[in-house]
Parts: C-alpha cells; sequence; structure tokens
C-alpha cells in the first residue's frame, strides 16, 4: 500500500446540479490493495463522487487520474473501459438465469457457432475459484441463492473484466453478521490481489473491520482523509455531522422544559419483536403522552422497528401488548384499527399519491379505516381537509390542487394531517423533517409537542440528534439493527451523549472481538 | 369581450384534451359516412301498431348493450392497474348455462329468472376466482386472467358438450329484444346498470380507493387501504358484468355458439376503457368514458356492416379508425400539428410582410 503510486486520483472534483452544488472541491485517493471507505450522511455527496468515478456524472471541474493518466469519461462504459468496476446496493443480476449466464452476461466467449457455452462456463468457474465461490453449482439459477451470495455473484460478475478498481456501493444493507463475515473474506482475498476496493456503508463496525483508509464527506465537502487506525469512532461521527462537542453539547441544551413521567400501565409494550434480516428482536414500552425518540445512525435499524410496530412488515418474532392486551398488529389495517399511525420516510413512495389531490390524500386513511361503503360527505371532507390545513399552515391552502405540485415540507404537513385526522393514539413518524425548510420542521415540531401534550405516544425518528433530544422524553439509541441502549432524557443527556453511546458500544465490541 | 374569449378558448382547450371528446367526434363521423352512404341512414321510423322505435341508431344502441357492459368492468379493474382478459370468455360461459338450464325447463317467467340467477352467479364465481389469483395468490393480472380466458370457453364447451345450444324462453328473449316505451330493453337495463355502478364507485369511497391502489399500491397500503379485498371486489364485478352482457349477447338469439359468443370480446372492452381516458397504467378512471369508447365500439361494427366491407377486411378497417382516434388523443401528435401550423402561419406572414 505504502510506497505505490495511486491508481486513482481525483483532484478539486466539483459537480453542480440546478440550485445544487452537489460537490465542491472534492478529493479522493485510491491505492491498489487497500480498502478505502468512503464516509458520510445522507447528501453528504458519497454516491454522486461515486458516480462521478463511473462516469455516470460529467464533472464540471477538476480531475481524474486512473493509473496516472488524466481521463475524460463520457459514459459507463469509458470509466470500465479504465478498469473501474461498481456493485450497486441492489442487486442487479438476472434472477431467472443461470449463475454461469449471470458472471458472464455480456462477456460470452464466443466461436465459429455462436456462443461456446462450455467456454464461458469455464470462464465463469474459473472467476468464480478466485472468489473462494467454487462450491457453486453454475447451472443453477440465480434466484435459488440467497440474497447474500447473490451478492458475491454480483461481485463476481464485476471481477470477470480484471478490475482494477472496485467499488462497492453498500454491499451490506441487506446481509446478516455471518454473511457479512463472508463477504469480508471475499474483499481481503481481492485486495490482496491487488484490487483497490472503495467500500460505502452506513455500518460503523464494519468500517473499522475492513477499511485501511477513511475519507469523510460532508455536504458536497471534501472533510477529510485519514488511515482507520488513527480517527477513533467519536472523533469520525463528529466529523461526519461537522460539530465539535461543544457545540453539540450546547445544542441539547435547548431542549423543552417539561419531561413526562410515565405512570401506570403501558399504552404499548413489546418483548422480542422482531424480523429477521432486518430487526433483532427488541423490547420497549410506550406510554400514552410520552415521545419516544429512536436515534441512531442511518441503516441502524430504526425505520425497519417502527415498521415492525405499525405491520408495515409482518413481524416474525416477538410479542406486543397494546392497552394491556396481547394483540396482532400484522398489517397496517389492522394497526389504523388500533389507533396506530405511521408516517413512512419515504414521502415520495409510501407517502403521498402523487396525482390524488390533497383533499383526497388528506382524507385517505380515515377513509380507508371507515371502509369504502362508509363514505365521508364532501362537506365532512372538506370540514376535515380545511382544519388540517389550517391547523398544520399548509401553503397554498387548496384542496383541489395535486399533491405533487406542494413543497415537500407541505407535503409532509399534509401527510402529517392524514394521519392525524385518523385519531392516532400512537403516531410514530419516520424521518418526518428530512428535506424540508426550517420554517416548515419548526412547525412540525412543534405539533409533536402539541401531540404528545394532548396524551398522544409519538414514537419520533431523525437522523438530527439535536432534534431527537429536543423532543424526546425517552431515547432508544440503535446500532446495527438492535437497540443498544435507553436513556431517560434528562439535562444530562446530550447529542454528544448520544454518539458516546453508539462509539463506546463499538469499540467495546471490537475490543472483544479481537 | 375578450376575457369572454379567453375563457371559451380555455373551455375549448380542456374540451379537446378530454380524450373521450374525441370518441364523440369519431362516432359523428362514423354516422357522417354513413349518411353520405345513404342519406337516410340517421331516421328514426315509429311503427304505431308495435308502439316500437326502429332504424340504424336503434340496432346500434341494441348491439352497444353487452360492449358497454364489459367496458365498465373493464374500466374499474384497469383503475386498480390491472387488465381483464376473461370477459368474452366469462360473457360465453353465462350463455352456456342459461341456454342449458333453459332448454331443460318449460317457458315460464320463473324459470327465467332461476336461470339468470344461476348463470350470473357462475360469473360472479369465476371473476371472484381471477380476483383471488391476482390478490391472494398474487399473480399478474394479465396472466390469471389469460388463464381463465381460455379455461371459460373450455368451461363453455364441456357445459353444453360442444355444441351450439338453442332453448325457448320468452321472458328471458324478452331481456334482449323487448321494448319498454319504444326503446330496447336492452339498452335500457344496460344504461341502469351503468348508472348504478357509477352511483356505486363515485357515491361511496370505493372510486378513490381503486384509484389510489392504481396510483400508488404501496403508498395506499400504508394509507391502510385493504388492496386485497378490493381487488377481489373488482374483479368479481367485472365477472358479474361480463356475464350480464353474456345473458345479452345470447338472449337475443336463445342460442349459445360456444365458439363465436364474446369471442374476442375482450379487446374491444380495453379499446373502449382507452379511447374513454382511461390509462392502463391504472389511476383516474372515467366511467362515462368508457361509455362512449363502447358506443364508439358498436357504432364501428355497424359502420362496417353497413357500409358493406368483406368480412375478411373488417379488422383491418376497425384498426385503421382506432389509430387514428388514438393519434389523434396523443399529446405529443397534437403539439407536432400546434408546430406545424405556427409555422404556416409564421411564413404566410413573412411572404405578406416581404
Amino acid at each position: 500500500m505504502t510506497g505505490a503510486p495511486p491508481i486513482v486520483e481525483m483532484t478539486g472534483i466539483s459537480i453542480s446540479f440546478p440550485g445544487v452544488k452537489a460537490l465542491d472541491a472534492v478529493d479522493f485517493r485510491l491505492f491498489p490493495g487497500e480498502v478505502h471507505t468512503l464516509m458520510g450522511e445522507n447528501g453528504a455527496g458519497k454516491s454522486t463522487l461515486i458516480k462521478a468515478l463511473t462516469g455516470v456524472y460529467k464533472i464540471d471541474e477538476g480531475q481524474i487520474l486512473v493509473a496516472g493518466e488524466e481521463r475524460r469519461f463520457g459514459g459507463t462504459a469509458d470509466a470500465q473501459a479504465a478498469g473501474i468496476a461498481t456493485v450497486y446496493q441492489e442487486v442487479n443480476l438476472c434472477a431467472n438465469l443461470s449463475i454461469g449466464e449471470n458472471v458472464m452476461l455480456g462477456h460470452e466467449v464466443r466461436g465459429p457457432f455462436g456462443i461456446n457455452w462450455k467456454a464461458t462456463h469455464r470462464a465463469a468457474a474459473e472467476v468464480l475459484a478466485t472468489l473462494g465461490l467454487e462450491q457453486l453449482d453454475l447451472r443453477r439459477p440465480l434466484a435459488t441463492l440467497s440474497l447474500a451470495i447473490q451478492q458475491l455473484v454480483a461481485i463476481s460478475r464485476a471481477m470477470v473484466t480484471r478490475p482494477k478498481v472496485l467499488i462497492l456501493d453498500e454491499p451490506t444493507s441487506s446481509l446478516d453478521a455471518n454473511e457479512v463475515a463472508n463477504l469480508f473474506t471475499v474483499i481481503r482475498k481481492l485486495r490482496d490481489q491487488g484490487v483497490a476496493i472503495l467500500f460505502v456503508t452506513h455500518f460503523l463496525d464494519q468500517v473499522y473491520a475492513i477499511s485501511d483508509r477513511i475519507t469523510v464527506l460532508r455536504n458536497g465537502g471534501f472533510v477529510g482523509e485519514y488511515p482507520t487506525r488513527e480517527l477513533d469512532r467519536t472523533t469520525l461521527i463528529s466529523k461526519m455531522i461537522g460539530k465539535d462537542f461543544a457545540t453539540l453539547r450546547s445544542l441539547g441544551s435547548e431542549r423543552q422544559s417539561h419531561h413526562y413521567e410515565p405512570r401506570g400501565e403501558p399504552l404499548l409494550k413489546a418483548e422480542d419483536l422482531g424480523r429477521k434480516g432486518s430487526s433483532e428482536p427488541t423490547d420497549l414500552e410506550l406510554h400514552q403522552g410520552e415521545v419516544l425518540g429512536l436515534a441512531g445512525l442511518l441503516g441502524s435499524g430504526r425505520t425497519e422497528l417502527a415498521r415492525l410496530l405499525y405491520g408495515a412488515d409482518r413481524p416474525d418474532s416477538g410479542t406486543v401488548w397494546l392497552r394491556g392486551r396481547k394483540t396482532d398488529i400484522h398489517t397496517p389495517t389492522a394497526a389504523l384499527a388500533h389507533r396506530i399511525a405511521f408516517s413512512s420516510e419515504n414521502r415520495r413512495d409510501e407517502g403521498i399519491i402523487r396525482d390524488l389531490s390533497v383533499r383526497e390524500n388528506l382524507v385517505l386513511a380515515v377513509q380507508a379505516k371507515r371502509g369504502w361503503f362508509r363514505p365521508l360527505s364532501r362537506k365532512e371532507q372538506d370540514a376535515l381537509t380545511r382544519k388540517y390545513l389550517t391547523e398544520l399552515n399548509v401553503r397554498p391552502a387548496d384542496p383541489e390542487r395535486p399533491i405533487k405540485f406542494l413543497s415537500g415540507g407541505n407535503q409532509q404537513k399534509v401527510l402529517l394531517g392524514r394521519w392525524l385526522a385518523t385519531e392516532p393514539d400512537l403516531l410514530i413518524l419516520d424521518e418526518p423533517t428530512r428535506g424540508i425548510d426550517v420554517g416548515a420542521k419548526a412547525e412540525i415540531q412543534a405539533a409533536v409537542a402539541a401531540l404528545a401534550a394532548k396524551g398522544v405516544a409519538v414514537v419520533f425518528i431523525s437522523s438530527e440528534l439535536e432534534e431527537v433530544v429536543r423532543l424526546s422524553d425517552r431515547i432508544i439509541v440503535m446500532k446495527d439493527h438492535r437497540k443498544l441502549a435507553e436513556l431517560e432524557n434528562g439535562p444530562h443527556v446530550t447529542a454528544e451523549t448520544i454518539v458516546a453511546v453508539i462509539a463506546d458500544e463499538g469499540d467495546d465490541e471490537e475490543g472483544d472481538s479481537e | 369581450m375578450s376575457d369572454l374569449a379567453a375563457r371559451l378558448a380555455a373551455g375549448r382547450g380542456a374540451i379537446v384534451r378530454n380524450q373521450a371528446f374525441w370518441g364523440v367526434i369519431a362516432i359523428a363521423a362514423l354516422l357522417a359516412i354513413n349518411v353520405v352512404a345513404d342519406p337516410g341512414y340517421l331516421s328514426v321510423g315509429y311503427n304505431g301498431e308495435t308502439g316500437r322505435l326502429s332504424g340504424n341508431l336503434i340496432d346500434i344502441l341494441r348491439a352497444a348493450a353487452p360492449i358497454l357492459m364489459i367496458a365498465v368492468g373493464m374500466c374499474l379493474v384497469v383503475a386498480t392497474g390491472g387488465i381483464d382478459l376473461s370477459v368474452g370468455s366469462i360473457m360465453v360461459v353465462a350463455g352456456a348455462v342459461s341456454m342449458e338450464l333453459l332448454r331443460g325447463m318449460d317457458g315460464s317467467a320463473g324459470n327465467a329468472a332461476l336461470t339468470l340467477a344461476i348463470a350470473l352467479g357462475i360469473a360472479t364465481a369465476l371473476g371472484a376466482v381471477n380476483g383471488f389469483l391476482v390478490s391472494v395468490v398474487g399473480l399478474q393480472p394479465f396472466i390469471s386472467t389469460l388463464v381463465m380466458m381460455l379455461a371459460g370457453r373450455g368451461i363453455a364447451k364441456v357445459i353444453t358438450g360442444g355444441q351450439n345450444t338453442t332453448a325457448d324462453n320468452d321472458s328471458f328473449a324478452w331481456l334482449a329484444n323487448g321494448y319498454v316505451v319504444g326503446v330496447p330493453v336492452v339498452f335500457l337495463l344496460a344504461i341502469a346498470i351503468v348508472a348504478l355502478v357509477w352511483l356505486l364507485v363515485r357515491r361511496s369511497a370505493l372510486g378513490l380507493m381503486l384509484e389510489a391502489i392504481g396510483m400508488d399500491s404501496r403508498a395506499s397500503r400504508l394509507a391502510g387501504v385493504k388492496r386485497r379485498s378490493l381487488q377481489l371486489t373488482v374483479y368479481s364485478v367485472s365477472g358479474l358484468l361480463a356475464g350480464i352482457a353474456g345473458v345479452f349477447a345470447t338472449a337475443s338469439v336463445m342460442t349459445v355458439d360456444v365458439s363465436r359468443t364474446g369471442y374476442q370480446l375482450e379487446l374491444d372492452a380495453i379499446l373502449a376503457v382507452v379511447i374513454g381516458g382511461t390509462s392502463l397504467a391504472g389511476g383516474k378512471f372515467s366511467i362515462g368514458g368508457a361509455v362512449i369508447g363502447g358506443l364508439l365500439i358498436a357504432t364501428l361494427d355497424k359502420t362496417v356492416v353497413f357500409l358493406g366491407i368483406p368480412a375478411s377486411a373488417t379488422p383491418a378497417f376497425k384498426a385503421i379508425v382506432i389509430v387514428v382516434l388514438c393519434l389523434l388523443q396523443s399529446e405529443r401528435v397534437r403539439s407536432l400539428f400546434r408546430h406545424r401550423r405556427a409555422l404556416r402561419a409564421q411564413s404566410q406572414k413573412e411572404a405578406v410582410a416581404a
């Protein structure tokens, strides 16, 4: 690793999209035989940088050197020709083709009579063998393999062209611990063969387990490049979030003064609630009128836990007691009937229905709860719509406008209105303030505080730790799809406390495993 | 003054953009062609003795009834993002069941009612099987209903033993051939059923739910919309309406032709829905549009016969009319025309200036 010149050297890379500077003078180096992790929060510019390197985006400024030669990528084919291969987060393979066909797709060995399948399969076997996958039967359809093995096949496919650089974009997001260990064995094997590997993940433990070097980006800017052994977790997180501890502490003290002491029977109690591959079995309790914050980095399993509570995904372990009674919540319909509402983090695909009007979007959940044969009259619909458009200050307050023409913040407010209209006892809000402007954010936070004061139990999920600390009575810290700690909120708790919990626990674990 | 003109222009724009408008134009154009061929084409006669209206227009309305039924059912299925290829086959099953039952009974009105109930029950059940395959099993609508399309005609042949069964029952035949205040019963029934369906979907929240599923099934699931039971309902309703269409089609001649009754009518139904401005991608739907589309298909069928277009050339003629209509409805084609008109106007102006 030391001494050899970098295989990829990107200097001063800038890329602008209309209205946004996605990357601003970012430097990035990749050496042969190293695993290099790219870190940063959502929207920090990680994927933009990767797309610049794979030729998807053209760079506005800067220079890309591959093996010391300047390259101008006009498309992905140019990047591949330069020896850069990519495996994306979602497996991009053909489920109904065989393993061998998938590995060699587009690189089949041709003979005088078209494709020479024998030679093609031989080539596929060679590639799989270099990754330690020689036990796989090439003729089996891909669909019979687990997602983890499919991921390895996808990497094999990328290795067919013998690239010098391999980019792995969140390859572990759908794998369990054993599968990740297998993947890492393969990655180390490739690294030792001299391949330069660029690795993107949200899992901190994995970063420390596999990578030699870390580059941190924040808001499209370059923060720094560090050898992994010289950067401890706490420093890494503060570099990603962009606030030193003093700032984190001062933000924490802005927390609302009221603190709700739960009393009596919990509204909802869950034991061992979990689902294989997405959420480790978790215990939790929720009381009326309390705000429970779920904190953790992206990909820590917050969303997955929330979806289990709502029945959006079916739990495969655990028991839930609602108001003291054992209850199965396996579908959103059942959850709504039990007065639980859930606002998804994916506003565009799982929240708004783009082509319906504001009014129709707002009344949809209430109407679904009542059943279609008991329609809300137009008068009732108008009254509900007017109520929430005013209460939540939606602009423009035009109930008949298709919701797709509203800004993100106003769409979010309409969705909040949709769930409030069902009069829930438990409201789960997954990233309700992501990607919306400061004013709308403050209004949504105020609405959450008001709901809790009225006795609604709220689960509040946000990547902004300050926001979680400010709003919550209790905070569950999550990491790697499991509950790490539960904190009673109070003057001693700040965003820094949470960061410390995430980082410390990881350090301990690393100490154990080594 | 100019304000009024602007509003008129805006109103005209809205009408022209409404796809069903072009269906109306197409019906008018076909009728005009027929009038050119025979100036008396549109005349409606009144027979004082029987109190019946007669004429080509009345024939078109009568022929439109079965198509209206399956077009409306198809419209609801398409709204959820699905498709029902089995309506033609369910028609022939309903027809076969009716004729076989009536053949073995005396011609009383009670027997006609019983037969009707059994035939429509079976048609609804077949639709429910489609709905089950789509919503519970999770097969693609195209495949599920394709299977039913193939199976349905087979079932009909088994029921009649491969024969074209004929039966006698005046009450049953009246459904298709009778008249009330001079107008064919079959058309009145069709319109009443369409109105009923319209009330059902638009006066309850069914329409909104179907559109929500068709537009974004993930978001509507999280909003608590019961996709499964709604899909089951919608395919069952489509089956029921296809059963009614089958009764209409067989009652008029009191014979079921197992290889021709309802043959390829699913394609007519899909065309009627598309002509009516409902996108096959699902979402917003228009029952009124589907009715106009159904009337256009019926007019087209009658025109083909009236103009004496040879049977072998009929499909081609139909295809041409529908392609032209789809081109007129296409936003891109219309903007191309606008662009050319603008260019021509500009060049004329330049010529005048020079």
